[in-house]
């Protein structure tokens, strides 16, 4: 399978990124880790003219602390591979959750290619890192002609392959809260070893999110009021397919997604309570 | 457009379509065929190749993303003298290939996962190769392979030539 051709323009810096995506407008797609988007224009799904490549920009891969006190984020560059983010010593001590996520995203050779910039702008609902990002909190740092931006978690992923963010812009930062050493969970059902999860859910401080029960990835709204108001996990995760819109496919049909959902995020909770 | 790149040790340079992947341009333009090709779609591992001291899949990468970087395949692994790695030495005494498509993929791969972890236990293996497929072997022997070379000491996670694998 062999991708439809195209001008391939390798970037060594945002500005010139930006200056690429605004020349060729709607023609031109980035290129990161390539890990989404080569598996599609090889089946000719996707089929830009123009390929802007910026895994050779410097200084796009880091994690480090800013701010500080209550106020502090780890703030994570785009450009950030999953299996750096798997071995990073301040992602591991300040958000553990994110480093154990990226560990589980496919295998070592993607996670060698793939990036944590790349699996935010995908909007792919069933993907792990996303998941984990949106019970965290925090915020997507986009930067486009007008300067950078910043867009809660919340509100970034809004469709199926579609985000907040407008095509002559890039993602050039993760910001999420610390949690130090408040627990947290995440439980990924596959059939095979290296796949994406049929269900998987994340909980952390109180948040539930879910991947592939919908068309983004998406918070568990009525388990998290049911932990607020006090509820037992068990009552609590019991409701977490609640406003839910699982597909069936050849893994799994909705009824047996709405039953992952419920029995996934209870673990998810009894691991972060350390039950 | 032109690439350069160091291919088992040697650079050189070569007019390429963008749109070329690594696969075939290892295969096709440097005539280095034991990079197989089996599922086309990231799932198998048999293209596995070792690029700046990583695993990859080389039908998931451009030759134009490799501009400028090492790239060994199953071929650069042998010393000049013939002498085989520790860990192609482990997959022949470890009876570690029945049909051999799945092998030059598994080799750089446990390259790859050696360098990570020198003494990985048999669940560690399995998990590291996990990006690999073997329609033959049932992974027994694989297993027993990559634990093998683990013996051999750092030189099973290095690749000749070029730099080391940092996995
Ligand atoms: C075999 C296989 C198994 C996988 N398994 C999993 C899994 O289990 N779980 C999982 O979550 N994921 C999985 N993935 C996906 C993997 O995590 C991808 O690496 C990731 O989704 C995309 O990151 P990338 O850097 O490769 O992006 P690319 O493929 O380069 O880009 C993806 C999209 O994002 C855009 N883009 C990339 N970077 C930016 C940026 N900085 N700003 C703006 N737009 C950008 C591109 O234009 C493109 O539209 C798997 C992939 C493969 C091939
Ligand atoms: S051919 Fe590349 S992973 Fe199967
Ligand atoms: S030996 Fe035949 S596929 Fe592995």
């Amino acid at each position: 399978m062999i991708p439809s051709p195209f001008e391939y323009v390798r970037v060594g810096s945002v500005e010139e990124a930006l200056a690429a995506l605004a020349e060729h407008g709607e023609d031109a797609k980035v290129l990161a880790g390539g890990h989404s988007l080569l598996p599609l224009m090889k089946l000719r799904l996707a089929v830009p003219e123009v390929l802007v490549d910026i895994s050779g920009i410097p200084g796009m891969s880091y994690v480090r602390v800013e701010g500080d006190g209550a106020d502090a984020v780890v703030a994570i560059g785009a450009g950030t591979r999953h299996h750096e983010l798997e071995r990073d010593e301040v992602a591991r001590a300040e958000v553990p959750l994110l480093p154990h996520v990226a560990g589980l995203v496919g295998d070592p050779q993607v996670r060698h290619r793939g990036t944590i910039g790349g699996t935010t702008a995908h909007s792919d609902p069933a993907s792990d890192l996303p998941t984990a990002l949106l019970a965290l909190g925090g915020t997507v740092v986009l930067q486009g002609p007008g300067g950078r931006r910043e867009v809660p978690v919340t509100e970034f992923w809004t469709g199926f392959f579609e985000t907040a963010m407008s095509p002559d812009e890039l993602v050039v930062e993760l910001r999420v809260p610390r949690t130090g050493t408040l627990g947290w969970g995440y439980e990924k059902f596959t059939r095979r070893a290296n796949d994406w999860p049929i269900v998987a859910a994340a909980a952390v401080d109180g948040r539930v999110a879910l991947a592939n029960m919908g068309g983004t990835v998406l918070r568990a709204t009525a388990t998290e009021e049911a932990l607020a108001a006090g509820a037992p996990i068990a009552e609590a995760a019991a409701l977490a397919d609640q406003g839910t819109s699982p597909v069936a496919d050849m893994h799994a049909d909705a009824d047996y997604r709405r039953h992952l959902a419920r029995l996934l995020t209870r673990r998810a909770l009894e691991t972060a309570a350390g039950a | 457009m032109q690439v350069s790149i160091t291919v088992n040790g040697e650079q050189r340079t070569d007019e390429v379509e963008p749109r070329l992947l690594l696969a075939h341009y290892l295969r096709e333009v440097c005539g280095l065929k034991a990079t197989n090709i089996g599922c086309d779609t990231t799932s198998c591992g048999a293209c596995t190749v070792v690029v700046d001291g990583l695993s990859v899949k080389s039908c998931t990468v451009l030759a134009v993303q490799a501009a400028g970087a090492q790239v060994t395949t199953l071929e650069g692994l042998a010393g000049a003298d013939g002498e085989l790695h520790p860990v192609q030495k482990a997959f022949r005494e470890e009876h570690g290939l029945q049909c051999g498509f799945c092998t030059p993929g598994m080799v750089m791969a446990s390259v790859g996962l050696l360098a990570a972890n020198p003494d990985p236990t048999d669940r560690e293996v399995r998990e590291g190769l996990e990006g690999n497929l073997c329609r033959c072997t049932g992974y027994h022997n694989i297993v027993r392979a990559v634990r093998s070379a683990a013996q051999a000491g750092p030189a099973a996670g290095r690749v000749p030539g070029a730099q080391e694998v940092q996995a």
